[in-house]
C-alpha cells in the first residue's frame, strides 16, 4: 500500500472521530447552558471543555459570551475552529476522495452522503436547526460510516491504518478531557466533593456518551475514583484509555504481522510497552502519582507511538 | 442548413433505434422525471462531478445525463473501428519516425517547421524508442457524423484523453436503471476496458522489467477536475494511483513509496503533462513530477504512456497531415475523412478565411476545451470581427474549418424528445495489440441548435450503444 494512501487512512479515521467529540461537545455545551449560570463555574466548565480540544482562547477571541447560538456556530459549522464538525468530516471526505480506491464503495458512500447532508445543513437557515438534530446527524453519519468500515472492508493493511486512527485519536480526546477537569478545575479546592465537583464529572461523563453505561458498571453515586478508574481502566468502558490503546495495539501488531521482519515495528513495540505499564497501575496508584502527571505521562507516549506510525509505515523507506 | 438525424428518416423510424421508439413513446411523463432525478442522485452519490477550470459555483458540479441512448449498427460500428484502429497505426508510425529518422519530413510530406518547431515536439528523447515503438497507448479521437456513411475527424487525441469513466459509468448508470432495455436490446458491453487497458499497459513494461510489470496511475492530485477519472480507472484496474510525491527514483529505477518500503515501478500511465513530469528535465518549479524520471525512462528503467513527447502527433496544424501519414507509412487510403482545414499562416488560406468567417469555425492551434474558438453560424457581427481582430494579431495561432452539420440524436428536453447534435470520443488502445472497446463518450449540446459539446460550454453526456448481430 501506497504510504500515501496509508497516511490518508489514517487521517480519515482521526477526523471521524474527532467529527464525534466535537459533536458530544456541542452537546454537553448546550446542556451547560441550560443551567442558571449563577456560578462562574460553568463559565469555566465550558471552557475547560474547549481547552480540551485546544480551541478556548479561539472561541473567546471570536464570540465571547457562551450562548447557545454561539456554541452551535463554533463547534459545527466555524471553520476557522479546526476541530469544528463541518471541518472534521470535510478533512475526512477529502482523505476518503484522495484515496477511494482503497474504499469499498459502501464506505466512500456513505462518507460522501455524509458531506453532501452537511452541505445541505449549511445551506439550511439557521432558525430551523436545533442542537439536538446537529449532535443527532453527526453521531449518526458517523457511525453509519463506521458501520460501513465494520461491514466491508478488507481486513487488511488499510483496514488496519483507518482503524490505528480513530483509536489513537479516542485515547487522546479521553485523556485530554480527563486532564482539562483535573489540570483546571483540582485548584479550586473548595469544590472537591461538592454538588457542583458531581456536576462536573457528570459533564466529563456526558461529553464522552458514558453517562449511563457508567451507571450500568458501577451503579450508585458519581466519585472521583469510579469515574477516573472507568474512564481510564476500565476495559469494558468502550472510550477508556485502556480500551482504545488496546484497539490500537491490536491494529499494530495486525501490521507487523501482515508485514513480517522485513519492517521496522518499533510503534508495536513502544505500543505494548505502554500497554503493558498502563495495566499495571491500579486507579489509587494513578492517584498517588497525580492525575495530571499520570495523563501527562499517558499522552506523550501516545504522541511517540503516533511519531513511530509515521517512521515505520508512512515515509515509504526512501 | 439539414441534419442528419440518427433516429428518424422524415417520420420513419431508422433500424437501430426500432426498440427505443416503444421504450420512448410509452414512457409516461412522471416516470422520465422520476429517472432523471435518479439518475442525478447516483451520479452525485457516486461522487462523479467535474470542476471547471476558471469558473466559480459548485465545485461538485456534475455533467447532464441524458437518459436517450446513442445507437449504432454493428456495421456502422465496425467501418468506424478500422478507420480509428488505422488512424491509431498511422499516428504512432508517425511519432516513431519523427523521433528518428524524419522520413515523412525528408520526403516533403510534412513541413519540417511544424514538426521540430512544435511546442509539444520532445528533444530530450530523440532517437529513443520505446517499448515496442508504441508512442501513444491511449487514442481518444473525436469524431462527428454529417450523413449515413459519413464520419469527419475532428481531432485526435493522442496524450492523456479523458472521459472514459464517463462511457463506463454511462452505461452502468444505464443498466442499472433501466434492466429490460437491455435484455430487449442486444448491446455489446464495454465494462472489459479497464482490463484491456491494464494488459496493454502492462504490454509495454520497459526491457529491464522482470516479471510480471507493476503498473500505477500518475494523477496532479485530487484538485484536478479528471480526478474522478483517475481513482476509477486505479480502482478498476487493480493499480495504485500515485501522486509525484509518491514516486522516487534510485539509480536505474523509479519506486513508489510504501508502508513497506520503496517498491518498483514499471509502466506509469501518466494524467499529468509532459512539462511537469520531471522539474530536472523540464520545468524546474513543477512539484508534481519526479526528479530524474526522464533519466530512468531514457535508459529503459521505466515506461511512460503515453510517451513524453506524443503531443507532437495531435496538434490542430499536424491533424491536417494525418491522411498524408496513412498513406505514407501504411500504403492505405483512409477510412475516415479528416475536415477541410485551412491554416491561417498560409497566405491562400488566411485570405480565403477571413472573406467567409460568418460561415467557418474557428480554433486555436493548441486550444481545447471548447474555449478559445469561434462558430461563425452562431455568432453576432460582433463577436466576428472581435475574433478577426485576434486572427489578426496572430494569423499562425489559428485554423479554420468549414461549420460540419453534425448529426443530431433525440434528447430528452424540458417539453418532452427532441433533436440535440452530438459528436463521439472512442478510445483506441495500443500495446502489442490494438484494441477498442464498442462504444465510446457521446458529447450532447444541450441547448437547442448549439453545436458545442464540451462539457466546460454545457454540454451533457450519453450512454452510447453498439448493438450486436
Amino acid at each position: 500500500m501506497l504510504s500515501r494512501t496509508a497516511a490518508n487512512l489514517f487521517w480519515m479515521g482521526r477526523h471521524l472521530e474527532r467529527a464525534e467529540t466535537a459533536a458530544r461537545l456541542l452537546d454537553v455545551g448546550q446542556r451547560i447552558t441550560l443551567l442558571p449560570n449563577t456560578e462562574e463555574g460553568y463559565q469555566n466548565e465550558w471552557n475547560s471543555l474547549l481547552q480540551a480540544s485546544g480551541t478556548s482562547e479561539l472561541f473567546t477571541g471570536k464570540y465571547g459570551e457562551i450562548s447557545q447560538e454561539n456554541i452551535e456556530e463554533f463547534i459545527f459549522f466555524d471553520r476557522e475552529n479546526p476541530s469544528s464538525v463541518v471541518n472534521c468530516i470535510e478533512k475526512a471526505r477529502e482523505a476518503g476522495r484522495i484515496v477511494r480506491t482503497a474504499l469499498t464503495s459502501q464506505v466512500w458512500d456513505a462518507l460522501n452522503v455524509t458531506y453532501q447532508d452537511l452541505r445541505k445543513i449549511e445551506n439550511t437557515p439557521r432558525s430551523r436547526l436545533d442542537t439536538a438534530s446537529l449532535t443527532d446527524f453527526t453521531t449518526s453519519h458517523t457511525s453509519t460510516v463506521r458501520g460501513a468500515i465494520n461491514a466491508t472492508q478488507l481486513r487488511n493493511d488499510g483496514w488496519h491504518f483507518m482503524n490505528l486512527g480513530y483509536g489513537l485519536e479516542r485515547a487522546d480526546a479521553t485523556a485530554r478531557l480527563l486532564d482539562v477537569k483535573y489540570f483546571v478545575l483540582l485548584p479550586r479546592i473548595e469544590f472537591v466533593g461538592s454538588g457542583l465537583d458531581t456536576y462536573q464529572w457528570q459533564v466529563i461523563l456526558r461529553s464522552l456518551s458514558a453517562h449511563r453505561s457508567y451507571h450500568w458498571a458501577y451503579g450508585g453515586d458519581i466519585t472521583a475514583g469510579q469515574v477516573a478508574d472507568f474512564l481510564i481502566l476500565n476495559g469494558e468502558s468502550p472510550r477508556s484509555l485502556i480500551t482504545s490503546l488496546y484497539e490500537v495495539v491490536w491494529h499494530l501488531e495486525g501490521l507487523a504481522r501482515r508485514y513480517g521482519d522485513a519492517v521496522s515495528a518499533e510503534a508495536r513495540d513502544k505500543g505494548r510497552d505502554v500497554m503493558e505499564q498502563l495495566q499495571a497501575r491500579d486507579i489509587d496508584m494513578i492517584f498517588d502519582e497525580g492525575l495530571h502527571e499520570f495523563l501527562s505521562w499517558f499522552i506523550q507516549e501516545l504522541g511517540t507511538i503516533s511519531t513511530l506510525v509515521h517512521q515505520d509505515y508512512l515515509l515509504g523507506g526512501a | 442548413m439539414s441534419y442528419y438525424n440518427e433516429m428518424f428518416e422524415g417520420d420513419q423510424v431508422r433500424d437501430p433505434y426500432a426498440r427505443l421508439r416503444e421504450w420512448v413513446d410509452t414512457m409516461p411523463d412522471d416516470f422520465r422525471q422520476m429517472k432523471q432525478a435518479e439518475a442525478e442522485a447516483l451520479f452525485r452519490r457516486i461522487g462523479i462531478t467535474f470542476a471547471v477550470y476558471g469558473e466559480g459555483g459548485d465545485p461538485d458540479r456534475l455533467i447532464p445525463f441524458d437518459m436517450m441512448p446513442r445507437v449504432f449498427e454493428q456495421a456502422e460500428w465496425r467501418k468506424l473501428e478500422r478507420g480509428i484502429k488505422q488512424r491509431a497505426r498511422a499516428l504512432n508510425a508517425f511519432l516513431r519516425d519523427v523521433y528518428g529518422r524524419g522520413e515523412i519530413v525528408r520526403a516533403g510530406r510534412i513541413p519540417a517547421r511544424l514538426v521540430y518547431q512544435n511546442e509539444a515536439y520532445e528533444k530530450s528523447v530523440v532517437g529513443f524508442v520505446p517499448p515496442r515503438g508504441i508512442y501513444s497507448h491511449i487514442i481518444g479521437i473525436d469524431l462527428v457524423r454529417t450523413a449515413k456513411d459519413e464520419f469527419y475527424v475532428l481531432e485526435d487525441n493522442c496524450r492523456t484523453p479523458s472521459g472514459v469513466s464517463y462511457m463506463l459509468e454511462n452505461r452502468e448508470i444505464m443498466m442499472r436503471m433501466f434492466p429490460q432495455l437491455f435484455r430487449k436490446n442486444r448491446i455489446e458491453p464495454v465494462d472489459q476496458y479497464p482490463d484491456l487497458l491494464r494488459r496493454t499497459l502492462e504490454s509495454v513494461a520497459p526491457a529491464k522489467c522482470e516479471g510480471r510489470p507493476t503498473c500505477v496511475i500518475l494523477t496532479p492530485g485530487h484538485y484536478n477536475s479528471a480526478y474522478y477519472e483517475h481513482s476509477f480507472l486505479a480502482n478498476l484496474m487493480g493499480v495504485e494511483l500515485v501522486e509525484g510525491q509518491d514516486l522516487f527514483v534510485d539509480g536505474d529505477f523509479c519506486y513508489m513509496r510504501t508502508t513497506t518500503g520503496p517498491r518498483k515501478v514499471d509502466v506509469i500511465y501518466r494524467r499529468i503533462d509532459d512539462p511537469y513530469l520531471d522539474p530536472l528535465c523540464f520545468r524546474p518549479d513543477s512539484m508534481l513530477g519526479i526528479p530524474g524520471l526522464m533519466n530512468v525512462y531514457r535508459s529503459g528503467g521505466v515506461s511512460i504512456c503515453s510517451a513524453p513527447g506524443a503531443g507532437v502527433a495531435d496538434d490542430k496544424a499536424i491533424y491536417t497531415f494525418v491522411p498524408e501519414m496513412i498513406r505514407f507509412y501504411l500504403g492505405e487510403q483512409p477510412i475516415l475523412n479528416n475536415v477541410q482545414t485551412w491554416t491561417l499562416w498560409k497566405d491562400d488560406d488566411y485570405r480565403y478565411v477571413m472573406e467567409n468567417l460568418g460561415d467557418l469555425v474557428v480554433k486555436e492551434v493548441h486550444g481545447s476545451g471548447g474555449y478559445g474558438m469561434l462558430v461563425g453560424p452562431k455568432s453576432t457581427k460582433e463577436e466576428i470581427e472581435m475574433f478577426r481582430h485576434k486572427i489578426k494579431a496572430n494569423p499562425s495561432n489559428y485554423i479554420a474549418q468549414p461549420t460540419l452539420a453534425l448529426s443530431t440524436c433525440p434528447t430528452f428536453v424540458e417539453e418532452g424528445i427532441a433533436p440535440r447534435h452530438v459528436d463521439l470520443r472512442p478510445y483506441c488502445l495500443c500495446g502489442d495489440r490494438i484494441e477498442l472497446v464498442p462504444g465510446g463518450l457521446t458529447r450532447v449540446a444541450l441547448r437547442d441548435g448549439s453545436l458545442v459539446v464540451n462539457s466546460s460550454q454545457g454540454g451533457g453526456v450519453k450512454d452510447t450503444w453498439v448493438l450486436s448481430e
